[in-house]
């Protein structure tokens, strides 16, 4: 089982294509283990001594949070199911505007490691920061699952015979083996380095695709929307796009091109099929874009709010060394990924023209691989190119899910560590017996993650980081975003909100895969067979589908509304010296009020 | 245990510095996001009560894609650029403020 025939494995491997992923997993691992070198003391560890300047903390979040999702997920989706998946790489970027307009200074001039410092520095509460480190986990373990497939995804295309899960465990293990030895100070200059490596592997595919096969507006144009003269397909229209017919699974033109579209509709078709044939025109009439608005909405929130509470990401604001500095990398931060989102839906819309098989795939084969193949079109026109180009996309979608499972892992697993190892398990360790717990949690959360990945095959990479977000959203958002600007909040008013409004959008996110894996025709629909039943549900009720596929447009408003009322219920529980807490959030820091909340603490539990 | 705290006698621990502190930066963000949320729930909007208007082909995008997929993004470095700025003036004016009312620091 362990060992494949080696032939076969390497058979139909592109040599350029395998060169180029190669020196990306190499030069990536190499710059862990020269920085691992480096950075000696726990504090290094942790958040890279603070001293990380504007313009490589910005890359290295932009490094960071263009995960697979950005880099392969966005294209396939926008290849599945056209203008809705637009939102998400919109969103994906102005979350970081309301991360930058309510959160990033204050948090910053609080002064704490981790969103669990800032949590139980607020609130003067340990209990709180156990809470909160569950969810470091919980979003964790949502956001690695999408990384995961990409590896899969990417390495089931780069090596024809090799089956998904193996990608995974091979991917998964390097990565980890790469943390327990680097820590965060070599995640800063391996993720910077990985931000300029994306940007080039996605744009110069595009800029050279769109030069051979014609440019993102004649493709677009080559969709013809509803009332217009139906596309052209086997020769070329007047802007010269030639358009190959589309598979059967395919969504038609006019759904794929205008809002409200395959996307957002699913939900509702699904009840209409449900439906006696002569009903389902008036009910599909009545219900399909009151419905789509909501999901749209919904999804809009979820992307908004959750950027504003992912943990990885978070924990980079203390690497700057003050509050103008966060706000300054922030800026930099839209700059650089707006400018990267603008390219992965462009291999969307040529790979819908040019690529149509993809659509009859599933799982490893199905349009999340749009990235990595469509430049091999350039080889059917007899040149190298086509292999050397999937070669750097390939590349690229190998620097994003290593950076993103990276940040991951060193969030998640700096909560095992720094969180319940050296503050709830074993408060006297000393650092060189934390550092090895940082190792030993590293390897235990990179286990899990890879089990995790194994599953998710036939879910969409993209959807499952809007999971994430959903589950982000309605959990650290609304604690930081209270904690931040309302004093009134008390430890219980924020716990309950956090855990019911989080919990809320967990379950949903579950139920929803759940039943999805269970419509597999394979050994994994039967392993998820139970939730069949779920699916007739849904198609009886296709509102609760869509709330349950896209929680966050209730269970934020319900974990921001508990966290008011049990607040107001327990306003006596107020921390007593909530002014100067706030102060401390809100003063700038040239008045001298910052106050290092870890150096006190410290200097408190020494005597 | 909570942090020892200075004297709360001078301007910057008055309840009254804290308020308006809070209230000039929360007045800030709160305009910067509502320009923002205008125009991000706008386009589902227009999407849904004027299909027909963004249907319209802009050089072979339709209006809204191209609103969405590509003009989005400048409109938002725009606001945030704006807020940046503006958040530096109001903290060096607040910190301006402070040294000229009361003796400031500690």
């Amino acid at each position: 089982m362990t060992a494949f025939p080696l032939a076969a494995l390497l058979g139909g491997v592109d040599l350029w294509i395998f060169a180029f992923s190669f020196v990306t997993v190499v030069v990536t691992i190499g710059m862990g283990f020269w920085s691992a070198r480096q950075s000696k003391t726990a504090s290094d560890f942790f958040v890279a001594g603070r001293s990380v300047s504007v313009g490589w903390n910005a890359s290295a979040i932009s490094g960071e949070y263009l995960s697979a999702a950005s880099f392969m997920g966005i294209a396939g989706m926008v290849m599945s199911s056209g203008y809705d998946a637009l939102w998400y790489p919109v969103c994906y970027a102005c979350g970081y505007l309301f991360l930058l307009l309510f959160i990033a200074g204050p948090l910053r001039r609080f002064g704490a490691y981790t969103i669990p410092d800032f949590a139980e520095g607020r609130f003067d509460s340990p209990l709180f920061r156990k809470i909160a480190v569950c969810f470091v986990l919980f979003i964790g373990f949502f956001y690695t699952m999408p990384q995961m497939k990409g590896a899969g995804v990417t390495l089931a295309y780069i090596f024809p015979g090799m089956p998904y899960w193996a990608g995974v465990v091979l991917v998964g293990a390097v990565i980890t083996f790469n943390v327990a030895l680097g820590g965060m100070k070599g995640i800063t200059l391996v993720q910077a380095f990985q931000y300029w490596a994306k940007m080039f592997a996605i744009s110069i595919p595009v800029f050279v695709l769109m030069s051979v096969f014609g440019y993102y507006n004649q493709h677009i144009g080559a969709n013809a929307a509803a009332g217009e003269p139906a596309a052209i397909v086997g020769t070329a229209n007047a802007d010269g796009i030639e358009r190959k017919p589309l598979a059967e699974k395919a969504p038609k033109d006019n759904a794929w091109i205008a809002p409200f579209g395959p996307l957002t509709t699913k939900a509702v078709n699904a009840a209409a099929a449900a439906l006696p044939a002569e009903q389902r025109a008036a009910y599909l009439e009545e219900h399909q874009k009151p419905y789509s608005l909501l999901y749209t909405y919904s999804l809009i929130i979820a992307l908004v709010c959750g950027t504003a509470g992912l943990p990885h990401i978070l924990v980079r604001f203390y690497t700057n060394p003050d509050g103008v500095a966060a706000k300054k990398t922030t800026m930099w931060v839209m700059i650089l990924i707006g400018i990267f989102y603008v390219f992965p839906p462009v291999f969307g819309v040529i790979g819908r023209n040019l690529m149509p098989e993809l659509y009859a795939g599933v799982g490893a084969k199905g349009t999340d691989k749009v990235v990595l193949e469509l430049p091999t079109l350039l080889t059917a026109k007899g040149s190298l190119l086509g292999s050397i180009l999937s070669g750097i996309t390939c590349a690229g979608a190998f620097a994003a899910f290593m950076s993103t499972f990276s940040g991951l892992l060193v969030s998640m697993t700096g909560a095992l560590a720094h969180d319940v190892y050296g503050r709830m398990l074993r408060p006297q360790s000393k650092p060189a017996e934390r550092m090895f717990a940082f190792k030993i949690a590293a390897i235990l959360i990179g286990a899990v993650s890879i089990g995790l990945g194994c599953f998710v095959e036939l879910l969409e990479i993209n959807f499952m980081v809007g999971q994430a977000f959903a589950i982000a959203a309605a959990s650290y958002f609304p604690l930081l975003f209270m904690s931040v600007w309302w004093r009134g909040m008390t430890m219980k008013g924020a716990a309950v909100g956090m855990l019911t409004g989080g919990l809320c959008a967990l379950v949903a996110a579950a139920l929803t895969n759940f039943s999805t894996l269970a419509l597999d025709k394979g050994p994994m629909g039967k392993m998820f067979s139970v939730f069949a039943p779920l699916n007739n549900f849904w198609a009886q009720h296709p509102l609760l589908r869509i709330l349950c596929e896209q929680p966050a447009i209730w269970t934020v408003p319900l974990a921001i509304t508990l966290m008011i009322v049990v607040s107001k219920a327990t306003a006596s529980e107020i921390p007593g010296d909530v002014r100067m807490k706030m102060l401390v959030l809100h003063a700038p820091e040239k008045l001298g009020l910052k106050q290092e909340y870890i150096q006190e603490h410290q200097a408190g539990a020494g005597h | 245990m909570p942090p020892p705290t200075p004297d709360h006698d001078d301007v910057i621990h008055s309840e009254s510095f804290l308020r308006s502190l809070m209230r000039r930066q929360l007045a800030l963000s709160v305009s910067c996001a509502a320009t923002f949320f205008a125009a991000l729930l706008g386009v589902p909007l227009l999407n849904y009560f004027a299909p027909a208007l963004m249907a319209t082909r802009v050089g072979g995008f339709t209006l809204s894609w191209l609103l969405l997929g590509v003009l989005f993004f400048p409109f938002v470095w725009i606001i945030s650029f704006i807020f940046i700025r503006r958040s530096i003036a109001l903290e060096n004016q607040e910190v301006d403020d402070v040294q000229r009312t009361g003796k400031g620091g500690n």
